[in-house]
């Protein structure tokens, strides 16, 4: 038998100011949500959602071509000229780069998750999660530069090609309608490039979570039933990492609607709905039409959110 | 007829560890076979070669005769329950059951008709259209037989089916899966680490050891044969004296073991009357246990000290003056040489 020992006495349970408190907060538990939430919820409802909410009422206000002024004046005017010729341009420019983005994303980010998430080994893993996250502690200016001279011509990517006799190849591609362009640092090509490179952690660290939460054993039992893999990807690995891959996208899709500076620094000319939001808001001051953009990239989101509900994305949440 | 699974000098190494080191054995067409042994000794490691999950690091591995080292699970007549189920937590029940149909592109309503049959097979009639969460662990473990079943396997493996159920579910599920077995004709592979559950319903038994097999026999034959120290041991504990005792006892060196129930504890000093191997000992636990009683004897000390326990029935030692057995108390044990089974190892 072990030598009895005694114990220090449990404090006494009102002993002090402090133990008074914790006595308080730990039989009051929603005094104590209260406190902790309180903060969080000012924030997020008067400085978040207020702000926005603020920036959403502008875009029913009139600007005023003659004086260059906000009227305060209610009218549906910005949204019906979303719709003009010129401002659709810009929209459906921004939406299709977003989903080209959202797709290659997918594509490169899907199997490197999965291998991290099923295959790698405790420290390959830790390389993996360094190497996914560290080109995002260098600035995104530096970044979207460097690729610049990445891809101009006489750059590394071209030098490249050319040893690998492959220019050839890049011409025929860059002749391409609407993804070629005159070289690869003005084709939609390059920009696509860019923004996939940019964005790509943001798609391979939701997928990696929701893969991780699969268990190995469902692969297993899948091709055990007489599944060829890829049967077990489709109708198992895809359904099960699904919520993953919509939480990726939604952030590669409304990180590229919104990006601004990406489309300026590489790619063909014409505005994308950031670059037009800030010139709007800037140079000529029409906020109320800059509001009205602002609105576009919420709608899209929303009708994707919608979809990838009827989708089931959501239903393992 | 012919063998169902044909394991020649196989191992299966995981780096330096030797999970199965050169095994052989066959599984006959039929027979339910069981994979004994405690956690790491081998027993999984040797259904997952059976499913081909994994690949020998050698030796050979045969199905009904052919060569199956490197086919896939996906093109192997063999159909797993596992441990955990396993079951797509995305689909219903039915859908479930009907997977593996479904993907050999089986038509929808064909393959939901005979779901439908597997899962009245299992008495899950009514579940089809449930999700896994929505059952219990009795019922999931069903849902997992009838979804290997509908394929209509020539070979069933069932890793652990029933560890996670409890007691009483798990003696009902014993008494189906034996029936199923019966009634289906197709061989069964059983791992689990539970003796009693091995040796209730198998038609053979291989025990697992440090990635070798000690045995392989019937359930009876385990029992009252067992053939190495670690097989009497794990196999319904019985006692195995070796050394100096087994030589003071026996005149003979070799270990042997002597089941606990075969056992008579008897008034010290009384050693000598009767026939048989005797020796004297002090009793230093006594446990009751219902229907048995199960007494721990040290004899002799230090080195040559054991520890030997006899089980007594409850009701033989009713009035008897066994029954007041407690710890400190000399006694003496007895047994006849014909329950001594004498080991290789």
């Amino acid at each position: 038998m072990p030598e009895a020992h005694t114990l220090p006495p449990l404090v006494a349970a009102n002993g002090g100011l402090r133990r008074w408190l914790s006595n308080l907060l730990y039989q009051r538990r929603n005094l104590m949500l209260l406190l902790m939430l309180t903060p969080p919820l000012l924030w997020f409802g008067v400085v978040y959602m207020g702000s926005l909410l603020t920036l959403l009422a502008q875009s029913l206000l009139t600007f005023d071509e003659m004086s260059m002024s906000v009227v305060m004046e209610p009218t549906l005017q910005n949204f019906q000229s979303l719709a003009v010729p010129a401002n659709l341009d810009i929209v459906l420019r921004t939406l299709g780069m977003a989903i080209a983005v959202t797709l290659g994303a997918i594509v490169i980010g899907f199997p490197m998750a999965y291998y991290m998430a099923h295959f790698a080994r405790p420290w390959e893993k830790g390389f993996f999660f360094v190497g996914v996250m560290l080109p995002m502690w260098a600035s995104y200016i530096v970044k979207a530069y460097a690729w610049t001279v990445l891809l101009t011509q006489g750059g590394v990517i071209y030098w490249v090609l050319n040893r690998l006799g492959l220019q050839g190849a890049l011409e025929f591609v860059l002749r391409i309608p609407i993804i070629g362009g005159d070289t690869l640092a003005t084709s939609n090509l390059g920009r696509f490039l860019v923004f996939t490179y940019i964005w790509l952690p943001f798609m391979i660290l939701p997928i990696q979570a929701s893969i991780e939460r699969v268990p190995a054993n469902l692969l297993l039992a899948s091709a055990d039933l007489g599944a060829h893999p890829w049967q077990t990807f489709r109708t198992v690995l895809w359904p099960l990492a699904f919520p993953g891959v919509v939480a990726g996208s939604i952030f590669t899709f409304s990180l590229t609607l919104g990006d601004y500076i990406i489309p300026q620094l590489v790619g063909p000319s014409g505005l994308y709905i950031g670059g037009m939001v800030y010139t709007l808001q800037g140079t000529i001051g029409n906020i109320p039409l800059a509001a009205a953009f602002t609105c576009v990239p919420i709608v899209l989101i929303t009708i994707y959110l919608a979809m990838a509900r009827r989708l089931g994305a959501f239903n393992a949440l | 007829m012919l063998d169902a699974v044909t394991f020649k000098e196989i191992s299966r190494h995981y780096g330096n560890i030797k999970a199965l080191d050169r095994v052989s054995f066959t599984v006959r067409e039929g027979e339910f076979f069981s994979m004994l042994g405690p956690s790491g000794s081998g027993k999984t490691t040797s259904l997952r070669l059976m499913a081909g999950f994994e690949q020998p690091s050698s030796g050979s591995l045969a199905l009904f005769g052919q060569e199956a080292s490197g086919t896939p699970p996906y093109a192997r007549d063999v159909n797993t329950v596992f441990q955990d189920y396993a079951l797509f937590p995305h689909m219903n029940v039915l859908d479930n059951v009907a997977y593996g149909l479904m993907v050999r592109k089986m038509a929808k309503a064909d393959r939901h008709a005979l779901a439908r049959d597997a899962l009245a097979m299992v008495a899950l009639p009514d579940h089809g259209e449930r999700t896994p969460a929505q059952l219990s662990g009795g019922q999931r473990q069903r849902v997992a037989l009838a979804r290997a079943l509908v394929n209509r396997p020539r070979i069933l493996l069932l890793d652990e089916p029933l560890g996670a159920l409890d007691l009483k579910l798990r003696e009902q599920m014993q008494v189906e899966l034996k029936l199923l077995h019966r009634k289906l004709g197709i061989t069964f592979v059983y791992v689990t680490h539970d003796q009693s559950e091995a040796l209730s319903m198998s038609d053979r038994v291989a025990v697992f050891n440090h990635g070798q097999i000690e045995q392989v026999a019937t359930p009876r034959e385990l029992y009252h044969r067992p053939r190495t120290r670690f097989v009497a041991d794990f196999v319904g504990s019985s006692n195995v004296i070796a050394g100096n005792l087994a030589r003071a006892l026996t005149g003979d060196e070799r270990a042997f073991a002597v089941r606990q129930e075969n056992i008579t504890l008897l008034p010290a000093g009384t050693a000598g009357t009767t026939g048989g191997i005797q020796t004297e000992g002090t009793v230093i636990a006594v446990q009751f246990l219902g229907a048995t009683q199960r007494v721990e004897v040290q004899v002799g000390d230090g080195a040559n000290g054991h520890i030997i326990t006899a089980l007594q029935n409850e009701s033989e030692t009713q009035g008897a003056q066994s029954a007041h057995l407690a710890a400190g108390q000399p006694v003496a044990l007895q047994w006849s040489e014909q329950h001594m089974v004498v080991l290789d190892a």
